[in-house]
């Protein structure tokens, strides 16, 4: 027995005996980048305002008020009113409920799609590889910008059409990831040992290969929202997106764009809430990449 | 004693762009249960791929494998989990090994939870036996592979290779990623799990000192093809192919006055894609002649010495 007691060992462990998951380990690293805890306080605070905002908002996002137009801020109105006297402040609180969860919905569309055909198409290869590929090609080949416009000029405009359409264009970055970081992993001998104790392939996919493949996937995904906002502002800004009175971000930039000379209040505060939510998240994503690579633990 | 693993002309081949790359050609070995067979030769000659195919992780291309005195070169998957319950591997790098966001007793548990047979307080306990045979501390338990040295993960491997007490187990080079003080701990282990379990290896290495340690028998390869095999003592005392002698010269022997004389190859290495008939070591052996372009077919030369070289007399 003493011969196999190894005493040369290295690194002792020094979570002896307590269960931690790589969750766990990972929210460790993750709230111990002060960039990243940034983020995620100014994300969550923007998140708790927009549920909050019936509440906060002191009055209806599409109350209109002719009598005070384009008043600059002061204190009845915060961010001052609009071209039709409707409080800045209120649209804007308002309107993160629609830009966050365009930008959160669009992209766990999309991760869902993309991870699942990027992980099929890594995992067997060949022809459905072959064909599934060509395909999202296609689909990537035209402009993402574009694309979102096809889709929602073709589905009509609205919240759950500016969805869909931004989620297929995002797709195949997605499953384009996923692919190549399962063709890395498919050959890593842990993969080959999963199959010598007798697992099935679902079982490899979901349990030994996703986990380890899905890293720079989600990275890529909290960026994503913050590109999934900008998008949904720009359809919104064509009159494709969240119709109005609805105080989209992008909508509410559009709008304002003709009194920019005279009254720049009316695009600048809806312009640093998509530069701070998107911020946010870049920050966040940053801090995630580095949470989640193994070789910078501990 | 009786064969557990028979393996009859056993061809291995990749098709790649440019042709057919000969991986494992026309191999031909028997083990006795409780016995060691170690493979030998330079990287890439086929030696883990012979593994794997003998475990079907790769697929055979031609030829046979006798498991018990079973043919079980091609079996459904039923039967193939079942195989695989008796056929294990160990790996050779212990950081690639493990999935590193599995714990040790869960990566342990793995083939006892997918045997299907033991119910969670089972495997629970049978995880705890598993890590005590293979020297791994409790306190370990939930660890991550990354937490770990070297040693103490492959020590992770061979538990979960044992975890449903296979008779066979291919090693592919286990302790060529170690540190040399745990090279000895873990072939230390693993001899003694061989005594108590009579378990069967095929010893996969280039380090010709471990094989020499380990090893019953052992096959040299090269490019894919058996060029000689033969019980271990004997074979390091009277190696009697070219590729085999030059191999054991470049053993080291700790003795300053021996004076050993080295033997370096030159010339070009064969291509394994389409390779011509014949010897494959001919390009590179100071003895080739005329008669190594025609194929050399393994003969028995002594009780257990089988060799792949037409000239093994003249040359001597």
């Amino acid at each position: 027995m003493a011969r196999k007691t190894a005493k040369k060992g290295k690194g002792a462990p020094a979570n002896a005996g307590k269960k931690e998951s790589m969750l766990a380990l990972t929210w460790k690293q993750l709230i111990r980048n002060k960039m990243a805890v940034a983020g995620l306080i100014l994300i969550g605070v923007m998140a708790i305002l927009a549920i909050l905002a019936p509440v906060i908002a002191p009055y209806a996002y599409d109350k209109q008020d002719l009598y005070h137009t384009f008043l600059g801020p002061c204190r009845e109105h915060w961010f001052g009113t609009d071209n039709l006297g409707r409080d800045i402040f209120s649209r804007i609180l308002y309107g993160a409920r629609y830009s966050l969860s365009i930008g959160i919905a669009a992209v766990a569309m999309s991760l869902v799609a993309g991870v699942s055909l990027g992980a099929l198409c890594g995992f067997y290869g060949g022809k459905l590889d072959m064909i599934l590929m060509r395909v999202l090609d296609v689909f990537q080949s035209i402009p993402g910008m574009l694309m979102a416009i096809a889709v929602s000029a073709t589905l009509g405009p609205g919240l759950r059409n500016c969805i869909i359409a931004l989620s297929i264009s995002s797709v195949p970055g997605y499953a384009r990831m996923m692919r190549a970081s399962m063709l890395n992993i498919r050959d890593m001998e842990y993969v080959e040992a999963a199959r010598s104790v007798n697992a099935r392939d679902g079982r490899i996919i979901f349990r030994h290969m996703i986990p380890n493949a899905m890293a720079p996937t989600i990275v890529q995904a909290t960026m994503g929202v913050a590109t999934a906002i900008l998008v949904a502002a720009s359809l919104s800004f064509i009159g494709l997106g969240v119709q109005p009175p609805a105080p989209e971000w992008g909508a509410m930039l559009a709008d304002g764009r003709n009194y920019i000379r005279d009254f720049p209040h009316l695009v600048m505060f809806p312009g640093i809430a998509i530069m701070l939510a998107v911020l946010s998240l870049n920050m966040l994503g940053d801090g995630l990449r580095d949470a989640l690579d193994p070789r910078l633990k501990n | 004693m009786v064969d557990i693993l028979e393996v009859k002309n056993l061809k291995k081949y990749f098709k790649i762009n440019s042709g057919q790359l000969h991986a494992v050609d026309d191999v031909t070995f028997s083990i006795q249960k409780g016995k060691t067979l170690g493979v030998v030769g330079e990287s890439g000659c086929g030696k883990s791929t012979l593994g794997r195919t003998v475990l079907h992780l790769l697929e055979s291309t031609d030829g046979q494998i006798f498991f018990d005195g079973e043919d079980v070169t091609h079996v459904d998957a039923k039967k193939l989990r079942k195989l695989r319950e008796k056929m294990q591997i160990i790996f050779q790098d212990p950081f690639s090994s493990l999935n590193p966001r599995m714990s040790v007793s869960t990566t342990i548990a793995e083939p006892l939870e997918l045997s299907g047979r033991f119910g969670k307080a089972e495997i629970g306990s049978l995880t705890d036996q598993l890590m005590d045979t293979v020297g791994l501390a409790p306190r370990l338990r939930n660890s991550y592979p990354h937490e770990l040295d070297g040693g103490r993960r492959q020590r992770i491997g061979i538990a979960r290779a044992l975890a449903l007490e296979p008779d066979f187990i291919v090693c592919d080079e286990p302790v060529s990623a170690l540190d040399v003080s745990i090279q000895a701990q873990i072939l230390n282990l693993m001899q003694d799990l061989q005594e108590k379990r009579q378990l069967t290896y095929i010893f996969i290495t280039h380090d010709l000192s471990v094989v020499r340690h380990i090893s019953d028998d052992i096959c040299v390869m090269y490019m894919g093809q058996m060029v000689e095999k033969s019980p271990s003592k004997e074979l390091f005392k009277n190696p009697l192919h070219p590729y085999t002698k030059a191999l054991l010269s470049a053993v080291p022997v700790p003795n300053i006055h021996k004076k050993q004389e080295r033997i370096i190859l030159k010339g070009e290495v064969t291509s394994p894609v389409n390779p011509p008939p014949g010897c494959r070591f001919a390009k590179r052996c100071r003895y080739a002649a005329e008669g190594c372009q025609a194929p050399q077919n393994l003969t028995e030369v002594s009780p257990g010495h089988f060799l792949a070289c037409h000239r093994y007399q003249e040359i001597d």
